[in-house]
């Protein structure tokens, strides 16, 4: 028994985030047995699709914040910089002064959306690391701000925009067709892989380790933490901004209410895929995981005719779970 | 009374006991010496049943097989625990800390709790001590009979003491003997752990030497000179322990002017430093030997003072900071490992290239592959006991995790080695070698300055020494003109003979 046991934790350790997600997967077989219906609606590639598509959004944000929360910091201001983001976008696009919005107003809106969240990103970091408080009460309140702001942009009220090219990076049938797949999830594996790369190889992603793992020691060996705290917020910032484009995508309009509490979501898709909140752990696969296993949650549920408050107790249950696994991780490695 | 025989205990990797035997008769003061790193703490924590041995050897308390699982049940079997740090609530009184966790135990609601406490502290001869005093306002040498009295209430037959005068004024540890002695009267045995010689000439009865986690010798204090229990702690002569590398002071590399610190430590220091010597600075804990070095890497904040640097232009020290000292080719070692060293849950290779990462950059991305092979090769020179470099630095001892620190300074290569306490809570194996490599490293020409505690390794290894008190730092002195005596005598008062 105790083999068993041993054996089967040895494989949640080779596995970490992958098995929590296979685990719901097999669930939701193990569901369909009974339920004839629910098999062929769940696991067709339409609603594979569908599940990749809910994905984005969280996932662009949950790399993002892995960058924050290997570091040891955090950043609660996400949900809100996203609706900053597709305000941001929309009122871009409306000032345009052509009928048709082309090809390069919506990239330019885009980016200005990715440069807004970008500077609230750097707000944070910058006085979270200048005056030394703690990143929680500072993006707790550029949380409030940048919703504020995002309101204040949008006239409280949302901004309607005529269609462009940025609508249907978001469509889960894409056109043209032979994408298979909707842009933003061909976007999203584009930053996971840089996010991989970042973190493994490059002199950035080592210090970002080493300040999450203990700071006194980065000081220690010449690394400029305060410089690069600052940086890793605006990079979380860029990311967010990413995911803010195609919340627009998804809305097709600029609402300043958009992603409220979704930084809760981005923060359980990194804890989930293996991020310590104390730092110095986290992978960017890890983190697309975490944000696909909620995906597959809620599609999953919704599909079952599961109502709103389960799911969010399954998920509760599932980042506890998490956790836990985690600590158990820990202890046998030690 | 207390029997232990061929107790073992690994701790993943590390072997901390293997083979300790100790037998403790009734009312005696049973000394445990050891170095650090030998397996005191390990032992302890077996007695007192915070942890269980591994198999094979058993322990006997009087006469009976005895085998605790958690501290409670050593507790309830007579055994008291007083460690270094001690473990007093500071928000309660004297008489709620005694009687913390046997209030209801073995009184009930008995009302003449007050009184009983007042027995125990007279007793002890603590006349001042009222029971209603909230134990945050004491001293620490008053905190320490604080619970000796917990110990006499909870009836204990065996009382462990944990270093108890490590960080006792003079007086103190006399009235802390009186209270030993008013044990032994009553039949209290006394484990006594430390590794102060003269103590326990006047304090102990008999003795047990531990070394690498085993026990190398035990007998009476009285008849026993200090020299041999010296070398039964060390295990190798002194000559083999602080092995000489012939090596030549250079040209000056480091010139400090009127260095001073923060809160005036360091206090307006000037010093300078040869190509190839070993400068040792010791003091008292407090004296600001640390502030010293790690103002001068830009770890702490100056106020004032300048350095030249292999003689470039003169540079002021407000000005420095970790990674311009580093581009200055000047390191440090910090003091400690845990906190600050080491990355911990980073692996070995990890911790070694840190402060040298842009070695391995081509065109922005890192060299994986050599980094590893480099890593590697200075945790062979070095012999670090590992699996591999990915290991996280975590699961290695002490010892290891220290030439881990020292391989990232000498991988960073730098020619101004500040090493402060260099050698704290590590084995003696580990101590020889880094011993032997501070020689090499000053034979290669590098310049390397130790700050440390421990008197006996600065005159063992340095070429020039120093002493600090109060910020002030003593003129630089060749090491065979300074004596035991002298240091002390400098590091308390500030003054100096200058005959010498």
């Amino acid at each position: 028994m105790q083999k068993y046991l041993r054996l089967s934790l040895n494989l949640l350790y080779r596995l970490g985030p992958f098995s929590a997600l296979l685990f719901v997967l097999l669930l939701f077989a193990l569901i369909g047995i009974g339920n004839e219906n629910f098999l062929p609606s769940f696991f067709s590639l339409y609603n594979e699709k569908t599940i990749l598509t809910q994905t984005v959004i969280i996932g662009i944000g949950a790399l993002g914040m892995t960058l924050v929360i290997i570091s040891g910091g955090i950043d609660l201001s996400v949900g809100s910089q996203i609706a900053l983001g597709t305000v941001v976008i929309s009122l871009i696009l409306n000032g345009g002064e052509s009928e048709t919005a082309g090809f390069f107003l919506p990239l330019g809106a885009a980016l200005g959306g990715i440069v807004s969240c970008a500077v609230v990103g750097w707000i944070g970091g910058f006085v979270s690391a200048r005056f030394r408080i703690v990143p929680f009460i500072v993006t707790l309140g550029t949380m409030q701000i940048t919703r504020g702001t995002a309101k204040w942009f949008a006239g409280e009220q949302t901004v309607p925009t005529e269609s462009n090219w940025l609508q249907s990076l978001m469509l889960v049938d894409p056109d043209p067709s032979w994408l298979i797949f909707a842009p933003g999830i061909w976007i999203t594996l584009i930053l996971l892989g840089i996010l991989y790369v970042l973190l493994k190889y490059t002199v950035l992603g080592r210090h970002i380790f080493a300040i999450g793992s203990n700071e006194q020691t980065a000081r220690l060996c010449g690394i400029r933490v305060e410089y690069k705290r600052v940086l890793i917020y605006t990079l979380c910032g860029l990311f967010t901004g990413v995911a803010a484009v195609m919340q627009y995508s998804n809305l097709t309009i600029g609402d300043p209410t958009a992603a409220s509490g979704m930084e809760l979501d981005i923060i359980a898709a990194v804890v989930i895929g293996g991020g310590s909140l104390s730092g110095g752990e986290g992978s960017a696969t890890g983190s697309i995981v975490g944000a696909l296993m909620i995906a597959v949650l809620r599609n999953g549920c919704n599909i079952l005719g599961v109502p709103t408050y389960i799911q969010e107790i399954i998920i509760g249950l599932i980042i506890v779970g998490a956790v836990l696994v985690d600590n158990i991780r820990h202890k046998r490695r030690s | 009374m207390l029997q232990l025989y061929n107790i073992h205990k690994t701790f993943g990797p590390v072997r901390a006991l293997r083979g300790v035997s100790l037998a403790v008769r009734q009312g005696e003061v049973h000394a445990i010496i050891g170095e650090n790193g030998a397996g005191k703490s390990t032992l302890m924590k077996i007695l007192s049943g915070a942890s269980q041995p591994d198999r094979g050897g058993w322990m006997k308390l009087m006469g009976q097989p005895w085998q605790p699982q958690n501290p409670a049940e050593g507790r309830s079997a007579g055994i008291a625990m007083i460690y270094q740090e001690l473990n007093l609530a500071p928000h309660l009184t004297i008489e709620e800390n005694i009687l913390l966790g046997v209030e209801s135990a073995r009184w009930g609601f008995v009302r003449n709790q007050r009184s009983k406490v007042r027995e125990v502290l007279d007793w002890l001869e603590q006349y001042d001590l009222s029971p209603e005093t909230k134990v945050s306002q004491l001293s620490i040498g008053k905190k320490q009979m604080v619970e000796i009295a917990r110990a006499l209430i909870a009836e204990a037959q065996i009382v462990i003491m944990d270093e108890p005068t490590s960080s006792l004024a003079a007086e103190d540890t006399q009235t802390l003997f009186r209270a030993i002695r008013r044990l032994k009267e009553r039949g209290i045995s006394v484990l006594y752990i430390s590794h102060f010689l003269e103590e326990i000439k006047e304090i102990c009865d008999r003795y047990t030497v531990l070394r690498d986690g085993e026990t190398v010798a035990s007998g009476e204090v009285a008849g026993t000179e200090m020299e041999t229990l010296i070398t039964h702690m060390v295990g190798r002569s002194v000559e083999e322990l602080y092995p000489a590398i012939p090596h030549a002071k250079g040209e000056v590399v480091l010139q400090v002017k009127n260095l001073t610190g923060a809160a005036e430590t360091p206090d307006g220091i000037s010093f300078s430093l040869h190509r190839g010597e070993i400068l040792g600075i010791a003091g008292l804990v407090g004296a600001g030997r640390s502030e010293t070095i790690r103002t001068l890497f830009g770890l702490e904040k100056a106020q004032n003072g300048s350095v030249i640097i292999a003689g470039r232009p003169e540079i002021r020290v407000t000005w420095l900071d970790p990674l311009k000292a580093l581009h200055q080719k000047l390191d440090l070692l910090s003091e400690n490992r845990k906190e600050e060293g080491l990355a911990l849950n980073m692996s070995i290779a990890a911790n070694i290239s840190l402060s040298a990462l842009n070695r391995y950059r081509r065109k922005g991305f890192l060299q994986l592959r050599q980094e590893t092979k480099t890593t590697d090769e200075w945790i062979k020179t070095l012999n670090i006991k590992c699996r591999d470099g990915n290991q996280p630095i975590q699961n290695l001892s002490g010892g290891n995790q220290q030439k881990a620190c020292i391989a990232r300074l000498l991988h960073h290569n730098s020619d101004v080695f500040f090493l402060d306490e260099p050698t704290r809570g590590i084995d003696v194996g580990s101590k020889a070698e880094i011993y032997r490599l501070i020689q090499e490293l000053a034979a290669q020409g590098k310049t390397i300055v130790v700050v440390s505690s421990y008197l006996p390794e600065l005159l063992g290894i340095c070429d020039t020494l120093a002493v600090m008190h109060k910020g002030k730092l003593s003129p630089v002195r060749s090491t065979e003109n300074w004596t035991g005596q002298e240091v002390m005598r400098f590091a308390t008062s500030g003054t100096i003979n200058e005959t010498i």
